[in-house]
């Protein structure tokens, strides 16, 4: 399907595809089992200028682009989504300080992150509030000219491996949700420290560890928007990021998808090639035709929210519903069609099925989405 | 540094079709890419500059669509490019080329270094790079592998032999040759692609250049193609197996009618 993308944007889905072909491609499997952190790829992003890609010029970026963001993580997902999400994860914890950073916290951080000089995270999960996000248990006690952080995140992508991160805490607890407050804090600030690394079922090039807070001081200027704006800065921040992840389950499904007709193609049985079956090809037009309505639901979002449409929570929340929900699928069809071969680690088929489940659980379980959107819609009923 | 590249358009195949006819390249249907040995001068050249400072320059002399190769050259971070194409050129061999591209290096001005990949992928030649030092009369250094040092107008390299290698010094400006051990081309990145869109790319013709008639096109080639063809490829020889005796035996045999005939 024609897009009707700009030059601009093409020359972004080329350079990416270049980089998922040329260089993700053949160290998939790799980072996949060693379950290092895929630095050099990084780096290779970063020189490309693809961290840029949503951040305006004046902080060294390319633009303000959330479908160009989209466009090359769904094509660096196509190779591989745990280094794909890396690129992504540093976008998340990018977005609070571009959304609601004041103009010397934008121009003290955002073009080392634009450049890919520097890499961020977003940290607000822990232990016992995941989609429960007003339950959270970090404090921020203000003394002075500083905050004292104390408490611990969990389950954050590039956790330890990010130099930048916007940390939500609780400034007022009894306020509830409209108690907590964001943090921008710097990896090797004094009483930051990282917890255990998580050994996960996909995504494993990318690295998800528990960021820890012991008496951590960090100096006002650190706190974006104002006190007791932490959960507002998580939800338009999610609103804005969620096409990313969407995007993300996108990538890993066209590459299933890609795997599985070439394979279709070669695969003979009963003297024939089994893509000249009924059977596989009502199954691949089945994935072709849900990934291309996953992309069609992730553009138009995407698009919306660089036009400057407000109210696109409901709309990010579908974007990323569905295409997860595709993704997961896709994947998952993919390993049926390559049989028994798709179920064995030395082909890549098994891999995307992996990466694909986590893009239904995090930024929002789909059960959250779900809730996301059709709240929205009671509340547009009763207007 | 003042560094100048020269690049050739070619297709993106290893097996080159040749029309029967005009002992040409077909070039129709075929998706056109830089010479892969030449993006590794590219990239040398780059490196240079980010190195030493100075300005780098690609040239190519080819049909229009070569502007293709010269822009995803500026994508790579090269600063200027100048496209030489003239009906004039059409049907020059290495000798020609070569004579051309140096009259076109020598429109650039002063420079101190010529870079070249060791070869194109579909001619195979190995000789515009030295043809165009000959007509500069500079010096040359072929199988480049690794830019040791650049200082007080003298350049140090590391020159690939089939055993080792050769360090070479020789005075600026020079040519080289480079082979793909040099280093890895880099992807172009978002902004470079961006102003590689955008660059006006310089276009010279034989009025711009104004070179000997004689020497251009297919008058200034020497060299005339009588006949191309791809050699049959060798059959697999005889594989003799069993006891050690009885096949020393076979072999003798094998031999002797061989010398008999």
């Amino acid at each position: 399907m024609d897009y009707l993308l700009t030059d601009e944007q093409k020359m972004v889905q080329e350079l990416a595809r270049k980089i998922a072909r040329e260089k993700i491609k053949p160290v998939a499997a790799k980072y996949d089992q060693t379950e290092e952190y895929p630095w050099d790829i990084i780096k290779i992003i970063a020189d490309a200028g693809l961290f840029g890609l949503f951040i305006p010029e004046e902080y060294g970026g390319m633009n303000t682009s959330v479908l160009n963001l989209c466009i090359a993580t769904e094509e660096l997902s196509r190779s591989c989504g745990g280094i794909a999400v890396c690129y992504a994860a540093s976008a998340l914890g990018t977005f609070p300080i571009l959304l609601f950073g004041n103009d010397e916290q934008k121009k003290k951080y955002l073009p080392d992150l634009a450049s890919g000089k520097k890499i961020a995270a977003f940290g607000i999960t822990e232990p016992e509030a995941g989609s429960d996000a007003s339950a959270i248990k970090t404090t921020a006690r203000k003394t002075g000219d500083h905050y004292i952080l104390n408490g611990l995140k969990h389950f954050i992508t590039n956790g330890g491996d990010a130099q930048t991160y916007v940390v939500i805490a609780m400034t007022d607890k009894t306020k509830g949700a409209r108690g907590a407050s964001a943090f921008i804090v710097e990896k090797d600030t004094p009483g930051f420290t990282f917890g255990k690394k998580e050994d996960k079922l996909g995504i494993r090039a990318s690295s998800t560890r528990e960021l820890v807070f012991t008496d951590c001081k960090i100096p006002k200027e650190n706190l974006l928007s104002r006190e007791g704006m932490g959960f507002i800065v998580t939800m338009k921040t999610f609103d804005v990021s969620r096409p990313g992840v969407a995007a993300q389950a996108l990538g890993i499904a066209q590459g299933a998808l890609d795997i599985a007709v070439s394979y279709a193609k070669e695969r003979h049985q009963f003297g024939k090639s089994i893509s000249s079956f009924q059977g596989i090809q009502w199954m691949l037009a089945d994935m072709a035709t849900q990934i291309e309505a996953a992309r069609a639901l992730i553009y138009s979002c995407a698009r919306e929210i660089d036009a400057g449409c407000k109210d696109v929570g409901k709309d990010s929340a579908m974007a990323k519903l569905y295409a997860s929900d595709v993704a997961m699928k896709v994947t998952t069809d993919a390993v049926q069609i390559l049989g028994g071969y798709g179920y064995m680690k030395d082909y890549p088929a098994e891999k995307y099925m992996r990466d694909a489940k986590i893009t239904q659980i995090y930024e929002g379980t789909n059960q959250v989405q779900r809730s996301i959107i059709a709240l929205q819609l009671i509340k547009e009923m009763a207007k | 540094m003042n560094i100048i590249v020269c690049i050739k358009q070619v297709p993106e195949t290893t097996e080159v079709r040749i029309n029967p006819e005009t002992n040409t390249l077909v070039r129709e249907g075929v998706k056109s890419i830089i010479n892969p040995f030449d993006m590794y001068a590219i990239e040398e050249a780059v490196r240079l500059k980010e190195r030493f400072g100075g300005k780098t320059t690609v040239i190519s002399m080819g049909p229009p669509q070569a502007e293709a190769a010269l822009r995803e050259a500026l994508s790579m971070g090269i600063d200027e490019a100048v496209l030489v194409c003239d009906r004039a050129f059409a049907g020059s061999d290495t000798w020609a080329t070569s004579y051309t591209l140096a009259g076109a290096i020598k429109k650039l001005g002063s420079f101190d270094l010529v870079l070249c990949g060791k070869q194109a992928s579909d001619g195979d030649t190995a000789q515009v790079g030295p043809g165009i030092s000959m007509h500069l009369d500079i010096p040359q250094v072929t199988y480049v592998k690794k830019i040791e040092e650049a200082k007080d107008g003298l350049m140090r390299v590391e020159r690939m032999m089939e055993e080792g290698f050769e360090i070479v010094e020789t005075p600026l400006p020079a040519l080289l040759t480079v082979v793909k051990e040099i280093n890895e081309p880099r992807l172009p990145s978002l902004k470079g692609l961006m102003r590689a869109k955008s660059a006006k790319i310089s276009l010279w013709t034989q009025k711009e250049l104004n070179l000997d008639p004689q020497g251009i096109g297919l008058c200034g080639s020497p060299t005339q193609v009588v006949k191309i063809f791809t050699p049959p490829s060798r059959v697999g020889g005889q594989k003799l197996s069993g006891e050690t005796e009885e096949i020393t035996e076979k072999l003798v045999e094998l031999l002797k009618s061989e010398i008999t005939g």
